[in-house]
């Protein structure tokens, strides 16, 4: 075991469910518009007119990926900015007496559920949606909350946390029906699952450039032609009119290029990132005690970079920590790397005990992933968790 | 180690623990905390001479519970029972070159461990039990069950 594990020289980073490295050739695209084409997309200058055709062109490029309008992408500052958009600003702009109540999941981003949360104590009749054990979303409770005061759904397209893709069709399909507004957060699984809104029959959706190798703080909602949001931040007449602020020109034409170039690389991308996480699957699941939480990866219904798992008997953040020490990025939903203390609560809606909660893994790949670096986070991981369990003093 | 959350001295014992293990037939074991918090730790110890001649810990935990654990082990290793008993979970922390202010209270259970074996050992050995520490025993004790109380509430 021992000389399996002999020290990388780089970093074999497996958080990219959390950030992910900036691909060069966004770089390379974004880095004239910080000293030469700086022009503030309103101005009418020459320099103010080339930041608008760039800010135009990049609006395209992402409604192209998606099937959608240019005029249906609004431009934030993260997939957080363009959650509260989506879940505050519709549920303000529709609502009415009578028509009170939005449903969320309980597994939401903190970005849909804090605005949830929000709008609960503001006064509408919030629904806090359960999951099942594989962290799906209950149909039937679904079907039972959506009452005719009902105004906006949100459940998100794939989890953050253990990577379950909800079955956002049928729920939009549903709420469509039932003319209530559906809201999807696609931030984890934009170019990784399937998202064509010549079929979706979705009305707010949101985007981050992050987790798809862009810059950090841009995102984009899209929002459907027919349908009015409040916006957030008031201004000057911004992407129209429902986000004020001069455009990160640079980040967002760094966002259309990583869209374009995760689109373009697909579907060989997720083909790789899925066979990889399949063998750090099986790798880490032949350890004792080890557990895959979520969906199970032939499903279908599992993102294709994540892997997310929980030991017996050992503790998450202390595991991090010495996987990060022999260079391998993760994450955990233990309560002891958390600001509140609190474990996941992600993880307890799908049933888990505090306890397991404690000992969960999220590794999360990305196309610039290695065989050779999952193999080695996989040895990594079995030499941790060996170690921890030996002082363990549960037994 | 490049950038850490925690003081370069936690990450030491972390990733190196000294005493880590079971000592088997033990004269004192204390065992505190609760793993639905996180933390359960065990501390074993041997007496010679009214004196701490071995140490061991268990320990189910983050970072900074396995640290304080090492180094209770050394606070602790030779000293007589009335020295041990005086070290506190500030001595603890001061020893780590201080804590991050989140884990003061969670995990820093390390010195509650040492005085629960020790009473413990009293306890088996027959020996007499002084009003101090059984106090402090009783402090242990309420706490456990108070956050004990609080988890079932979440």
């Amino acid at each position: 075991m021992r000389e399996k594990v002999i020290l990388m020289e780089k970093t074999v980073y497996l958080d990219n469910a959390a950030t992910t490295r900036v691909d060069e050739r966004v770089l390379e695209v974004m880095r004239p518009f910080f000293t030469q084409r700086y022009g503030n997309a309103s101005s009418l200058h020459s320099l103010g007119l080339e930041a608008k055709q760039a800010l135009e062109e990049s609006r395209e490029t992402i409604a192209k990926t998606l099937k959608a309008q240019p005029e249906e992408i609004v431009f934030t500052a993260g997939g957080s900015e363009a959650d509260n958009l989506a879940v505050i600003g519709g549920a303000l702009a529709s609502r009415a007496p009578k028509k009170n109540r939005i449903i969320v999941s309980s597994i939401e981003h903190p970005a849909v559920y804090n605005a949830a949360e929000f709008l609960k104590r503001s006064g509408f009749d919030v629904i806090f949606l359960p999951v099942d054990s594989k962290a799906f979303v209950k149909m039937d409770e679904l079907e039972k909350a959506l009452t005719s005061e009902t105004i906006l759904v949100s459940v998100m397209h794939a989890n953050n946390e253990v990577g379950t893709i909800e079955p956002i069709s049928e729920i939009a399909a549903l709420c469509k029906e039932r003319g209530v507004l559906f809201h999807t957060d696609a931030v984890q699984s934009f170019t990784k699952a399937p998202l064509d809104l010549t079929k979706l029959p979705a009305d707010l959706i949101s985007f981050s450039a992050h987790k798809i190798h862009g810059p950090k703080g841009v995102g984009a909602l899209f929002v459907r032609s027919s349908m009015r949001v409040q916006p957030l931040i008031y201004g000057g007449p911004h992407e129209h009119r429902l986000r004020a602020g001069t455009e990160n020109v640079a980040g967002i034409v760094g966002f259309a290029e990583a869209a374009r170039l995760a689109v373009g690389e697909a579907p060989n991308s997720t083909t790789k990132m899925r066979e990889l996480r399949d063998a750090l699957i099986k790798h880490v699941l032949e350890i004792d005690g080890a557990h895959l939480n979520g969906a199970a990866p032939e499903s279908g219904a599992r993102l294709c970079n994540n892997a997310h798992f929980r030991f017996d008997k050992i503790e998450g953040e202390a595991l991090i920590l010495r996987l990060d020490a022999l260079g391998v990025c993760g994450s955990t939903g233990s309560a002891c790397s958390s600001a509140s203390l609190k474990p996941s609560r992600v993880l307890l809606s799908m049933g888990l005990s505090h306890v397991q909660a404690h000992g969960s893994l999220r590794l999360t790949l990305s196309r610039f992933n290695t065989r050779e670096e999952i193999d080695f986070a996989g040895n990594c991981v079995e030499k941790v968790v060996k170690e921890l369990r030996e002082f363990s003093a549960i037994r | 180690m490049a950038a850490s959350f925690y003081s370069k001295k936690v990450m030491d014992l972390f990733l190196h623990p000294h005493n880590a293990g079971e000592i088997e037939k033990p004269d004192g074991v204390g065992e505190v905390g609760n793993p639905i918090c996180g933390d359960l730790m065990r501390i074993f110890i041997k007496v010679k001479d009214d004196k701490i001649a071995e140490i061991k810990f268990q320990t189910f935990g983050c970072a900074s519970a396995i640290a304080t654990s090492s180094m209770i082990t050394d606070l602790a290793k030779g000293k007589t029972l009335e020295e041990a008993l005086r070290i506190t979970r500030g001595d603890v922390a001061d020893e780590l070159g201080g804590l991050p202010p989140i884990k003061m209270h969670c995990s820093n259970l390390a010195a509650d461990g040492l005085h629960e074996a020790i009473y413990d050992y009293y306890k088996r050995a027959g020996k007499p039990i002084s009003e101090k520490i059984e106090s402090e025993h009783q402090r242990i004790q309420k706490t456990a069950s108070h956050e004990r109380e609080e988890n079932a509430e979440q």
